[in-house]
């Protein structure tokens, strides 16, 4: 078993964030992302009391709103906000409607209306949340846009895998899997290279996106050579949509070269831990065998986190927004 | 009635011509020009403008505008262009086939030529469809379309991918006399990009068009070409690979021409910036490297000719996350001072970029203009070359701001343009 370690804030942490929004970790520096994770870890022990509830956000109002479809994120701002004491509001926007195109700032421009303080924002189009941004008064959290970002994805990973090794620097990170489409993949390369990881990509080149090595990755196409030595296996989710011969053949070939499984894991170091963004395919991208092994899967404890990390997030933006109406 | 521009600077590419001078217009014709025609000596019931040594050449020639109509006339109309065509010194225009109601038929042209005639500033022409509906499959009526005015055949903004269609449009267009003008772009291996693929794309989450999508269509078609001898017209040429596809093509003696548009010789990828809708296009901005290639395709002469690419968007068209907006950027207004850039960094002549929008594309479209000549009609274009300004698409005529060079300071504007010797367009202070 691992020892969770809950790290001394540092002296050289800010006390808030630059911007407003949050919509890209790209956006972050080493800095704002260990406040965010400091803040994130104070959390933890809150959500964990019988009385989870505190009143930092009371009389805020949080929207969550979702272009696209979602249960967990959603749900675990959701949790986050009423932890928080804010007064969350749930908005879901068929995914038919969006293509009729004014649909995204009509109803941002609605709601601004209704003066929220924080609106967290899932779109299937890439850059869609940072439009959105541009016309509301608002803090707009990115929920996850295209292909492009999920930053608090991204921060719940690293505070995971913070509490259970005790630093990001220095570690040998392998993400797998359908990284051309995933905006969980680009947030985490950005962040574990800001934090100084050493970052690895691994899946076959059809799921690869030009120039990715670009952003600060090790290219693998061979699943084994790409977990050798690693301390971190981040496995992504791969839509099944795309297996049937568009960009892998097969969904049993796949799970072949590209499935995790005891005997892929066994190059990887021996205390290697596994993570996933959820919801798995157990038998596509992960051995359910693996997925369930309680000393090396942080999945559970991934979901979990992802409550305090909004928590921070949500209680950092709005500190922003009370020094911005003190200026 | 008879009028004479005195005291310009008399640019003629298609001979050459650059001397101070005097044009005199009669009967909507040029009547004499040169060096000799001066205030002094001329029939008094002659009109005298004074051009104040501004240079006066043949009115642009854009072989490449969507005019909004039919069908999108929110966007712009034939008015509205003609209206921002004037402005931009462009006299004559070819509009894409291609809109909501396709130009595949003789009411189409017929329609377009109609309004053209009752607005009567700019001269309209219009390519007729390769294809039914600009779809690829079935040969549009060719030559029933040629007869009726068709200065060209396109499918506009789609290849006519099917290796066995083009074969045969091409034969069929090279027996009429017509030229193919091919939108370069291998649709299967674009179909799902939204821009140039690469790091620029990969880190906005957007996915890319291959670079590739543009010299595979090319290759093809000139070996298309080969087979059956006939003339072809790349349009809006983009990549590296293109120009020294088409460098080597000419040298081995196809029948072959090609245009670029400003944006592919005055922007790249990077402009698309944070998700900016207005830098997305089709072809998308691609690297430096290739924006160098086409400024030294202009330089040598591989590229012919530069269009305007002129592709009005309403606001809401534009103001989308960036893979769910329209493609396009208004050009009819920015086309000279941008290509003028060219000839101020001295990457390009000044004859040899006024022959890039005069005489070429007039030829390209089989038309008699373009030229300063005698008994040529009267288009022109009277410009100041050096002239400090910045780009402001407040001021744009076009119905459609879409334009990415919004406050891009530039050398040289229009003093005013001249269709048939009738002014349709002056420039506050000038005349």
């Amino acid at each position: 078993m691992q020892r969770i370690i809950d790290p001394m804030p540092d002296s050289s942490v800010p006390e808030r964030l630059r911007q407003r929004h949050l919509l890209a970790i790209s956006d972050l520096s080493e800095v704002e992302i260990t406040l965010l994770l400091d803040c994130a870890d104070s959390y933890v022990e809150q959500s964990r009391q019988p009385d989870k509830k505190s009143s930092q956000l009371r009389g805020r109002t949080v929207i969550n709103l979702f272009f696209e479809n979602s249960t967990r994120t959603r749900t675990s701002f959701e949790v986050a906000g009423k932890r928080l004491g804010a007064d969350t509001v749930n908005m879901s926007v068929g995914s038919s409607s969006i293509k009729k195109g004014e649909t995204l700032i009509d109803t941002a421009l609605t709601l601004n209306a209704m003066h929220p303080d924080v609106l967290i924002v899932r779109h299937p189009a890439s850059g869609a949340v940072e439009l959105l941004s541009q016309k509301v008064s608002a803090a707009v959290i990115n929920g996850g846009d295209g292909s492009h970002e999920h930053p608090t994805q991204a921060l719940l990973d690293a505070l995971t895998i913070r509490r259970r090794v005790g630093r990001l620097a220095g570690l040998k990170v392998a993400i797998c899997g359908d990284i051309m489409h995933s905006r969980v993949a680009r947030s985490n390369i950005h962040l574990l290279n800001i934090m100084g990881a050493q970052v690895r990509a691994i899946a076959p080149p059809t799921l690869l996106p030009p120039a990715i090595e670009r952003l600060g990755v090790a290219v693998f196409h061979d699943m084994r050579a790409g977990l050798e030595g690693a301390d971190i296996v981040m496995m992504l989710r791969l839509q099944l949509e795309r297996m049937q011969g568009s960009f892998v053949p097969s969904t049993r070939e796949y799970y072949h070269l590209y499935g995790l499984d005891r005997d892929k894991l066994s190059v990887a170091n021996p205390e290697a831990l596994i993570m996933h963004p959820g919801p798995m395919n157990r038998g596509v991208e992960i051995d359910s065998d693996v997925a369930d092994d309680i000393n090396r899967s942080v999945i559970l404890d991934q979901v979990e986190l992802g409550v305090a990390v909004r928590m921070a997030c949500l209680d950092q933006l709005t500190r922003v927004l009370d020094a911005e109406g003190g200026d | 009635m008879a009028s004479a521009y005195l005291n310009a600077r008399l640019l003629d590419p298609a001979s050459g011509l650059d001397t101070v001078g005097g044009l005199i217009v009669k009967d909507r014709v040029i009547a004499d020009l040169g060096p000799s025609i001066t205030a002094d000596g001329l029939a008094d019931d002659i009109e005298r403008i004074d051009c104040g040594g501004a240079c006066l050449a043949p009115g642009l020639v854009d072989i490449r505008v969507r005019v909004g109509e039919p069908g999108e006339a929110h966007k712009e109309t034939i008015a509205s262009a003609s209206a921002a065509a004037a402005a931009g010194g462009v006299t004559a225009l070819a509009c894409l086939p291609d809109g909501p109601e396709p130009i595949d038929r003789r009411a189409g042209l017929e329609y377009v030529a109609r309004r053209a005639r009752e607005i009567k500033s700019t001269k309209i022409f219009a390519y007729a469809c390769v294809t039914r509906g600009a779809e690829g499959r079935e040969l549009a009526e060719m030559g029933l379309l040629a007869e009726a005015g068709a200065v060209a055949f396109s499918d506009g903004g789609n290849a006519v991918a099917d290796a066995l269609v083009m074969s045969r449009a091409l034969a069929y267009a090279g027996a009429l006399g017509k030229t193919i003008v091919q939108h370069p772009e291998e649709p299967r291996l674009a179909s799902e990009g939204v821009m140039n693929a690469g790091e620029i794309a990969t880190r906005l989450g957007l996915s890319g068009i291959p670079r590739q999508a543009e010299p595979i269509m090319i290759e093809r078609d000139l070996r298309l070409v080969e087979l059956t001898g006939a003339r072809y017209h790349v349009a809006h040429v983009s990549t590296a690979e293109s120009v020294e596809i088409l460098r080597r093509a000419k040298r081995r003696g196809l029948p072959v021409t090609c245009d670029t548009a400003p944006p592919y010789f005055a922007l790249t990828e990077i402009d698309v910036g944070d998700y900016r809708t207005f830098a997305r296009l089709s072809p998308p901005l691609r690297s430096d490297a290739d924006r160098q290639a086409v400024v030294e395709g202009l330089a040598d002469g591989t590229i012919d000719i530069i269009a305007s690419d002129h592709w009005p968007q309403d606001v809401e068209s534009k103001r989308l996350p960036f893979a769910l907006a329209e493609p396009g950027i208004v050009g009819l207004e920015t086309l000279l001072p941008l290509t003028l850039e060219l000839v101020h960094r001295g990457h390009v002549p000044l004859m040899q970029a006024l022959a890039a929008l005069t005489c070429r594309p007039a030829d390209l479209i089989g038309q008699k203009l373009g030229r300063l000549a005698k008994g040529a009609p009267a288009d022109l274009v009277l410009f100041d070359l050096d002239r400090p300004g910045r780009i402001e698409v407040d001021r744009f005529r076009s119905k459609s701001k879409n334009s990415p060079f919004d406050g891009r300071p530039v050398s040289g504007a229009v003093l005013a343009t001249i269709v048939d010797g009738r002014p349709v367009y002056q420039a506050e202070g000038f005349g």
